[in-house]
């Protein structure tokens, strides 16, 4: 698999010959899958980048000429239009395109929230314990026990509907975890020997929080983080798709679908190719982290 | 034991506050006060107004509003729905099964497919089907749901037409409601041709709202029958000479369905997650259905109920989840 070499090995491999990325390198690319999903996701983020380059259209193109034409590949279809267009003459190719930017961001803006509120709440709640803790803990568990979807819902219907509300009520939900592994994390961590020997030495609890701990506990919280980008995705589509996330004309994936339901019957290009990709996008970073975890988890390495 | 059951049924009591305080505050989230947004956008009068804020109480401070509220929930009285009057409570009682129904039909094809699946994967470690039933389930663990309705509905409703596009059973059968479970409704009826169209509109929704369980079950299957496979005591009876069979479905069968159990309890949330957009792509008449139903409306309290009876519900299956896993396995209860 090493011949298959992606754009991020390369600079790992010459400047750390024999670092633990290299080792690390060595484990993770030994899972094919995570090496294709890591490929899919520097595709699909270069694809995002350059959108303008890419896209043949814009993506709020309408043209009065080409209602639901179909693929190119199809009776009636053109090159012009390579994935058809939908019911109002725009091009889908394009809007997909387009939508990458937006899931893309949707997924690592949630997951970079939910990482550094989760790690403030979680390290507060390993290092103070008391009421503090239990307080912070027991919301976490209310937020576990309803429907993930549904309390989501909730949020954006009171908040009204729209992308940030939806980005927000996705932080709410998927906070937990990060909180719970945090806290999991400081508690193991504060225990051993090397944090008792930098209190000992002086060190303030700031400094214990962010330099000594924080940093042992990166591992759990990369996997999560990966895996976390895949749910972030997942939920706000599904939003859009409720019609509380994105709104039209935004070429917000699961706001595509949503948009194209009604003509199921008639055009099958414009519920697929929407779906196809946040198919193809979240098992491309579920397999990251699946990767991820088999490569920096010290307990399946030997 | 009692012990146990005491000290696990207490620790239900704090979130079960945490969530009414959560469906009572996030009603007042709602800009605007509470009278204002049950009249919608046609507005309300000045001295009406003032009527109603006394009628429902929300002229007294919010804590003792809370009180009030909390006296409610626990009389079972949750409000009324803005939009048809009658009890949130009535309205959820009457759409339950029909959820009940489709979540157990989904968790049944989960298992039946997925410990099967999950259990020859592990046996055939490495194999094509070990790598075929992994790459399958980590695709359904992925799977948008509403979009793999969507697709089932094009290839098998329209394209082959076999099976129906939405609702729960033919138009043209009016069945009595004895169960709530239109299958056992429709065999009771004695009606010919019910129970075959309430099958025939179950099957779709089943795989949609199973795929992900379906998922996660052969996954946890898979590893909890690897790890088991390796201890001491199989390779014991395997030594004895017992068939692969025999070692596989008496010794480690019973060792690796345990942590599997503890998942298909912790499902319940996302079978209610899924059969919110189950529901609304199938036109299925349940509560996930009836929520999203309640959001677009602007019914509130049909929202606040809602949420509070669902959580209940999760609550009370982790509860007996944690309860019976207890009583399997001594140690979880000495701990």
């Amino acid at each position: 698999m090493t011949s298959n070499a992606t754009p991020l090995d390369v600079p790992v491999q010459v400047t750390h010959p024999h670092g633990p990325l290299r080792e690390f390198w060595g484990y993770f690319s030994a899972n094919h899958g995570a090496v294709a999903g890591l490929i899919f996701i520097v595709v699909i983020v270069l694809v995002a980048m350059f959108a303008p380059l890419i896209a043949p259209y814009p993506p709020d193109l309408t043209n009065n000429a080409v209602f639901l034409k179909p693929p190119a590949w199809q009776a009636g279809g053109s090159w012009a239009y390579p994935l058809g267009t939908d019911p109002i003459g725009r091009d889908i190719l394009s809007r997909l395109v387009y939508g990458a930017r937006i899931s893309l961001l949707i997924g690592v803006a949630v997951v970079a929230i939910a990482i550094v509120a989760g790690i403030a709440l979680g390290l507060i709640s390993g290092f103070f314990r008391g009421p503090i803790e239990i307080a912070i803990m027991r919301l976490m568990d209310i937020i576990l026990t309803l429907p993930s979807l549904l309390l989501a819902i909730v949020i954006v219907a009171i908040l009204g509907p729209g992308i940030m509300n939806a980005m927000l009520a996705v932080v709410v939900v998927v906070l937990p975890h990060y909180v719970r592994l945090t806290r999991a994390a400081v508690i193991s961590e504060t225990s051993k020997d090397y944090v008792t020997a930098a209190r000992a030495s002086g060190a303030t609890r700031l400094r214990l929080m962010f330099s000594e701990v924080l940093p042992n506990c990166a591992a759990p919280l990369i996997v999560q983080a990966s895996l976390g980008i895949s749910t972030a995705i997942l939920d706000a589509a599904a939003l859009g798709f409720l019609g509380l996330g994105a709104q039209p004309p935004s070429s917000e994936w699961g706001t595509m679908l949503a948009d194209a339901r009604e003509f199921v019957l008639r055009a099958w290009w414009v519920v697929t190719f929407p779906g196809l990709m946040i198919l193809l996008t979240v098992l491309a970073f579920n397999l990251l982290g699946d990767g991820l975890r088999d490569a920096l988890d010290p307990k399946l390495k030997r | 034991m009692l012990r146990f059951l005491l000290t696990r049924f207490s620790l239900i009591i704090p979130t079960f506050i945490g969530m009414t305080l959560l469906a009572f505050f996030l009603i007042r989230l709602v800009p605007g006060d509470p009278i204002e947004t049950m009249a919608g956008e046609r507005g309300i009068d000045a001295a009406r107004h003032e009527a109603l804020l006394k009628e429902y109480g929300l002229d007294r401070p919010v804590l003792v509003q809370y009180g009030i509220y909390i006296g409610r929930v626990l009389h079972g009285d949750l409000g009324k729905s803005m939009i048809t009057q009658s009890p949130v409570l009535t309205e959820f009682a009457a759409l339950f099964p029909a959820t009940i129904e489709l979540a157990l039909c989904a968790i049944v094809f989960a298992l039946l497919v997925g410990i099967p699946a999950g259990i020859i994967a592990a046996v055939r470690r490495n194999s094509v089907f070990d790598h075929g039933v992994m790459g399958v389930s980590l695709t359904g663990y992925s799977m948008p749901i509403f979009w793999w309705g969507l697709l089932l509905i094009l290839l098998f409703s329209v394209q082959l037409g076999w099976t129906p596009v939405s609702g729960r059973i033919d138009v043209k059968y009016y069945l009595e409601p004895v169960t709530g479970f239109l299958t056992i409704d429709a065999l009771l009826s004695g009606e010919k041709g019910a129970f075959r169209s309430a099958v025939s509109h179950l099957i779709l929704p089943t795989i949609v709202l199973g795929t992900q369980p379906l998922a996660i079950i052969a996954r946890m299957t898979r590893s909890a029958m690897l790890e088991v496979l390796g201890e001491d005591y199989i390779r014991t009876a395997r030594a004895k000479g017992l068939s692969t069979v025999r070692v596989v479905a008496l010794h480690a069968l019973r060792n690796a369905l345990i942590p599997v159990i503890t998942v298909i309890g912790l499902q319940v949330g996302v079978l209610f997650t899924g059969a919110i957009l189950t529901e609304t792509i199938f036109s299925w008449p349940g509560v996930g259905k009836w929520l999203i139903e309640a959001i677009n409306r602007r019914d509130y309290p049909v929202l606040q109920g809602g949420v509070l009876l669902l959580g209940v519900v999760v609550m009370a299956v982790n509860l007996l989840v944690d309860v019976t896993y207890g009583v399997i396995n001594p140690r979880i209860r000495k701990s």
